[in-house]
């Protein structure tokens, strides 16, 4: 489903939105009746106010005389009645609102949790802002639904029809009259409605348009004054700013017309209704407290019309929400555990992967027949350019998303075999991004291991010689490293990364190697570690660094999709082929004498 | 303190009255009308039933002329009321939309306009966000100014109405009210912090999820699902608690506060029946004075809502005033004049590059350069080396005029880098920088900066900055539109992009801060190759200093001269081999060697042109 139009679903109607949302939410069908109930009291407590005016001008206010005695009683009788709704409006109103929390933080649960069930094919880098929208604003869209629009619905709804149903009752005629005057609105407010919304797309758009210009001259500051382009920027931001301008005042004139436009039919429904009843009354039964009592019915009509005309755009955006959070819901896991799984051995795996081929669920094959076989205890360098399938073939080993042909074996057991648990213990990846959490050094490095202690975490930091550079830090073990391990380097990002994997201890690591710029000095560390960690288990590393392939026990060449060259370092160099190359380009680089 | 707020939104009202009084005023004027207009339609229905409804029903009827007299006045009352509306709503939007227009270009421009050290001190994100949602905040207790401020008339013109029937009535209103305003200001003061926390739980909320799923790869790989699960329910659960509170709180409010007008009604017409009886009222007043308490509640709730809206309002506009405050650059003659117009068509003259004594502190008093000396012979290639943080890039901004030396002197071609301003040494000096940044517009548009340049010499700068290439390769070549709603370039690409820019200047001196990192090297050695020949290929050109930053090796080798900075200042300068006696040196380079080792950085598929 694209994404382009965030607002509105082609094709779907509202009313199937609503189907499959209380198909998925059954926190909605409890107690419907009586919150339909509740509400059908809350409108009619202010139906009574008509009512009332009727009953006292008719029978209390009559020909032969004033009957206090009667409008006392009716007037109390009412007061009751008002002081019984609100009361019946504060227990409805609390219903609705408790019912929409639950069924909102369900939704938001239940939708985050099978986020992270899926498997990593459609956490690709393009979808995953898209998928996690979904948990946060088109949630919060429908909860600002759920506050407002949805409450009106069925309080004015209720209202609307409690009228008609009123007005019928005291006269049919007036009622037609009234509907004359009022029907020709519903088109007329979906019409500018519609232009509405087209003029607020617009503005978004232009919105958009001014953060975009206004960031440029923010982001490249430096550059727009380093090339004296300081006017022609300025020109661009306030074209911007003018284009939004007067696309607010575009859509101000439906802001401008909507509302009193149904005023207007409001107003000459009454119109009617008095000129129509007071000439006809005698003939249609109307008495004059009916007729006073119609009059201020209208104006119960106009109000809740108006309000679900204003509400529509809300209910539009809201709903293509709800569709888009109960299609993720709906998306398969496709990494589905074993019914019997079979056991990994301890210690340092063997790979074998047979005729393995990986295509998105989207079309695009990435990997096009891999055959490969690494014993225990090697190391791989898996080399190759971007886009070759490398970091797939990676992801695969840790089954982060299942081959679409062929099968990957680890020591002889299939992958989709071994149990989730097994598989974290022996299979560990390190990715390329160095993403920590916000919390303490020692606190990332832990989370290598369920219940691993202090002394584990500081043997792994140890291990890995990596104690003086942890010691030269602010906080020592214990220094925070911010969102996202911002308060790091990339390397070192890293090498904190790498003393988690250190702590696992698995019997097969697959390391992806950073690609930015890592500081020098860092560098070293880096070195030394990668060295360390490595020894003892098989370890495929997705490697960007020529040392590493240089080291390794066999390399890996891919291109396209698949294995073009597999071998040790110097065999591949020797060959003359495109490893040769690779290494050559570098050996102009770096390795003159130094 | 609310009474500081009321002030300060006083404050905010004036400004905004002032740049748009007419705008303003119409709006105003349009709500007094509709106010008046309420009113008045609330009499027209007391008097039609009087003379009207009661003796056409219950009496001996009335005359057609009567009756069409009746509705007319209806229609008409009500469409002066409706036309009023749109009055007070169309020109409240543009005195709104117009003052957002007004302080949109004031902060703008001072973003353009002061000097870097503010943009150093700020984040990008906050600076779009003073542009943007500050500017949407502090407008937005203007939007329901026309319409609060015709509440006062609407509340004399409601109580000389009702006086004119009975003091009576007007004494229920004068209960009713304040009442009611009481109610809405108790209720919002009461949800205000329960509200905050709501949205603070959302953003805690929204922190999680997207450090969850941003990091979903580890998470998957740790084994941490549930966890995150868990701390995600948590966390929703106490948002849900936040909003059952304000629900709560609402549940308790909204039911009480619509129907007390119900309970003044009722009030209303048992002493209007009784006052009938007396015979001092008629049922049409009786009328009148009920359509009036049916129309209180939303005018009350708009008071309330430009309450609610002022305290944010006012902190948005200090916001606001902090950005306009700002000192704006010295503009230099001199500097004006030399950089915007790009280059002169003559030969491009050598310029001798001098720092004499500069140092250079950070606004927090942290000492990046101190004492440095260095000087640049026309037509150099000089390598700058230093460890991570040494000052490399501060050099960079000082030697292109973005930042003046805390002390000492920076001189292009013997005139210092402050008298000239940025603008100034632009003219001279051109620089490619770590962060490449492109506009979202046009290749050809991001080279030539809206100056003329002939197609020759766009061709030769893409040449020598081995671009022609894949910008041949590109859709629409030179015209391919760049940035989000366009193409994205790679790395490499990019710098490269960045590179022609500058050779476009015809720079006497041109300097490339980390500018080829992600450039293959062997590329990157075909454009430093190309940049040490004179640059115009026909005319025999001096060619320009040439300052180069590098991590590679292979870079630092190209160069006559490299410098060494250490400790704030140029610790040696000479040849690379030279150089490798200082230890400090040498294990800068072995380092560089380790960290160059990369096998696919580049990778163009473009290759180069």
């Amino acid at each position: 489903m694209s994404d382009a139009d965030p607002r509105r679903i082609e094709g779907v109607s509202a009313l199937s939105v609503l189907r499959r949302g209380i198909a998925a939410s059954p926190e909605l069908r409890v107690g419907m009746p009586q919150t339909v109930l509740m509400a059908m009291s809350v409108a009619g407590g202010k139906l009574l106010i008509p009512l009332l005016i009727q009953a006292v001008m008719d029978l209390s206010i009559t020909s032969d005389g004033v009957h206090m005695g009667r409008a006392v009683a009716m007037c109390l009788g009412a007061t009751v009645l008002v002081v019984g709704s609100i009361q019946l409006g504060k227990l409805t109103y609390f219903r609705l609102v408790r019912t929409a929390e639950d069924v909102l933080l369900g939704l938001r649960v239940r939708t985050f949790e099978h986020l992270h069930r899926l498997s990593l094919a459609e956490h690709t880098a393009s979808k995953k802002g898209v998928l996690t929208a979904r948990v946060t604003s088109d949630v919060e869209t429908l909860t600002q639904f759920a506050q407002w629009g949805a409450i009106a619905w069925i309080i004015d709804s209720v209202q609307i029809v409690t009228v008609l149903v009123i007005m019928a009752v005291y006269s049919w005629q007036l009622t037609i009259v009234v509907l004359v005057f009022h029907l020709p609105l519903v088109p007329i407010l979906r019409w500018m409605q519609s232009r509405q919304l087209t003029a607020y797309e617009e503005l978004r758009t232009r919105v958009s348009d001014t953060l975009g210009v206004v960031s440029e001259s923010v982001h490249g500051v430096e550059v727009v004054r380093a090339y004296g382009h300081r006017e022609p920027m300025r020109r661009r931001v306030r074209g911007a700013i003018e284009a939004q301008f007067s696309q607010q005042m575009v859509a101000a004139r439906y802001f401008s017309l909507i509302l009193p436009l149904s005023d207007v039919f409001g107003v000459s429904a009454i119109a009617a209704v008095v000129g129509a009843g007071v000439w006809w009354g005698d003939a249609w039964g109307v008495s004059s407290g009916e007729l006073v009592a119609f009059v201020f019915l209208c104006n119960l009509l106009i109000a809740p019309i108006s309000e679900l005309g204003e509400v529509l755009d809300q209910t539009q955006t809201a709903l293509a929400g709800w569709w888009k959070i109960l299609d993720v819901l709906d998306t398969e896991v496709d990494l589905v555990d074993p019914v019997a799984p079979v056991a990994l051995p301890v210690g340092a795996l063997a790979v074998r992967m047979e005729a393995v081929e990986f295509r998105y669920r989207t079309g695009g094959r990435v990997l096009n027949g891999i055959d490969m076989e690494v014993v225990a205890g090697a190391s791989v360098a898996v080399v190759g350019e971007t886009g070759s399938g490398k970091t797939t073939f990676a992801r695969l080993l840790a089954r982060l998303a299942d081959p679409t042909g062929g099968r990957v074996l680890v020591s002889g057991v299939d992958l989709r075999d071994a149990s989730s648990e097994d598989r974290r213990r022996c299979i560990r990846m390190v990715p390329q991004d160095g993403f920590l959490f916000d919390a303490s050094i020692a606190a990332n490095i832990a989370y290598g291991r369920v219940g691993a202690t202090d002394d584990e975490v500081t043997a792994a930091v140890e291990a890995l010689g990596l104690t003086v550079w942890v010691e030269g830090l602010s906080d020592g073990i214990q220094t925070r490293v911010g969102e996202r391990g911002e308060g790091l380097s990339v390397g070192e990002r890293q090498l904190v990364a790498l003393a988690r994997a250190q702590l696992a201890d698995p019997g097969l690591l697959v390391l992806d190697e950073a690609t930015s710029a890592v500081d020098p000095e860092t560098e070293t560390t880096l070195e030394r570690a990668m060295e360390r960690l490595a020894a003892g288990r098989t370890t495929v590393s997705v490697a960007h660094r020529l040392s590493t392939s240089e080291r390794s026990d066999l390399v890996l060449v891919f291109d396209d999709g698949l294995i073009v060259e597999s071998g040790p370092h110097d065999e591949l160099v020797q060959k003359g082929g495109i490893y040769s190359g690779l290494y050559d380009s570098w050996l102009g680089g770096t390795r003159q004498a130094l | 303190m609310p009474e500081s707020v009321l002030r300060r939104g006083g404050r905010l009202v004036w400004r905004s009255l002032r740049l748009h009084p007419w705008a303003h005023g119409a709006g105003i004027m349009g709500a007094n009308v509709f106010a008046l207009a309420v009113v008045g339609f609330t009499v027209v229905i007391g008097r039609i039933t009087d003379e009207v409804i009661v003796p056409g029903l219950d009496g001996d009827g009335v005359s057609r002329q009567s009756l069409l007299g009746a509705v007319a006045v209806v229609v008409a009352v009500g469409v002066i009321r409706a036309v009023s509306i749109m009055v007070r709503r169309w020109f409240n939007m543009l005195a709104t939309v117009s003052t957002q227009r007004t302080w949109r270009r004031a902060v703008t421009d001072r973003f353009l306009d002061a000097p870097l050290a503010f943009h150093q001190r700020r984040s990008a994100g906050r600076l779009l966000a003073h542009a943007d949602a500050d500017v949407e905040v502090a407008t937005a207790m203007l939007k329901p100014l026309a319409f609060a401020l015709s509440v006062i008339v609407l509340a004399v013109a409601s109580l000389v109405s009702l006086l004119m029937v009975h003091v009576l009535f007007a004494v229920v209103a004068v209960v009713m009210f304040p009442t009611l305003t009481l109610l809405n200001r108790r209720f919002t003061r009461m949800v205000e912090a329960p509200a905050a926390e709501g949205q603070e739980a959302v953003g805690v909320l929204s922190g999680i999820a997207h450090e969850s799923l941003d990091g979903v790869l580890v998470v998957k790989t740790l084994g941490r699902e549930d966890a995150e699960v868990e701390r995600f329910s948590a966390a929703a659960r106490v948002l849900r608690d936040h909003r059952l509170t304000v629900g709560g709180l609402r549940a308790r409010y909204a039911p009480l506060y619509y129907s007390l007008p119900q309970l003044g009604i009722i009030v209303v017409l048992l002493a209007g029946v009784w006052l009938v009886d007396g015979g001092s009222v008629t049922i049409g007043d009786v009328v009148r004075a009920m359509s009036l308490f049916s129309i209180l509640t939303l005018p009350m709730e708009i008071l309330g809502y430009l309450f609610q809206e002022m305290p944010r309002s006012v902190v948005a506009m200090d916001r606001i005033d902090g950005v306009i405050a700002e000192p704006t650059e010295p503009q230099s003659e001199l500097g004006l004049e030399a950089g915007s117009s790009r280059r002169t068509d003559e030969i491009r003259r050598p310029v001798v590059v001098e720092f004499e004594a500069v140092g250079f502190a950070h606004v927090d008093g942290i000492e990046v350069l101190a004492n440095l000396d260095l000087r640049l012979e026309p037509g150099e290639s000089v390598a700058l080396v230093g460890a991570t943080g040494s000052g490399k890039s501060t050099l960079v901004s000082l030697l292109a005029g973005l930042v003046p030396p805390t002390s000492g002197e920076v001189r292009v071609d013997g005139r210092a880098t402050t008298t000239l301003g940025p603008e100034g040494v632009s003219g001279s000096v051109a620089t490619v920088l770590q962060e490449t940044f492109l506009f979202a517009d046009t290749v050809r548009a991001n080279l030539t900066l809206g100056h003329d340049v002939g197609d020759g010499e766009l061709a030769a700068a893409l040449a020598a900055a081995a671009a022609s290439g894949f910008v041949a390769e590109l859709d629409e070549g030179l015209d391919t539109v760049l940035g989000e709603r366009g193409v994205t370039l790679s790395g490499g690409q990019r710098q490269r992009l960045a590179i022609a820019r500058a050779l476009l200047r015809r720079p006497s001196v041109l300097v490339l801060d980390d500018a080829t990192s992600a450039v293959d090297p062997v590329i990157e050695a075909g454009i430093l190759a190309v940049l040490r020949r004179p640059f115009d290929g026909d005319n025999q050109v001096d060619r320009p200093t040439l300052l180069v930053v590098a991590h590679r090796l292979a870079t630092i080798r190209l160069a006559d001269r490299v410098l060494f900075l250490d400790g704030g200042r140029i610790a040696a300068s000479g040849t690379h081999d030279e150089l490798l006696e200082l230890d400090a040196y040498a294990a800068l380079a072995h380092a560089y060697e380790l960290a160059s080792g990369d096998l696919t950085a580049g990778g163009q598929a473009g290759g180069y042109g």
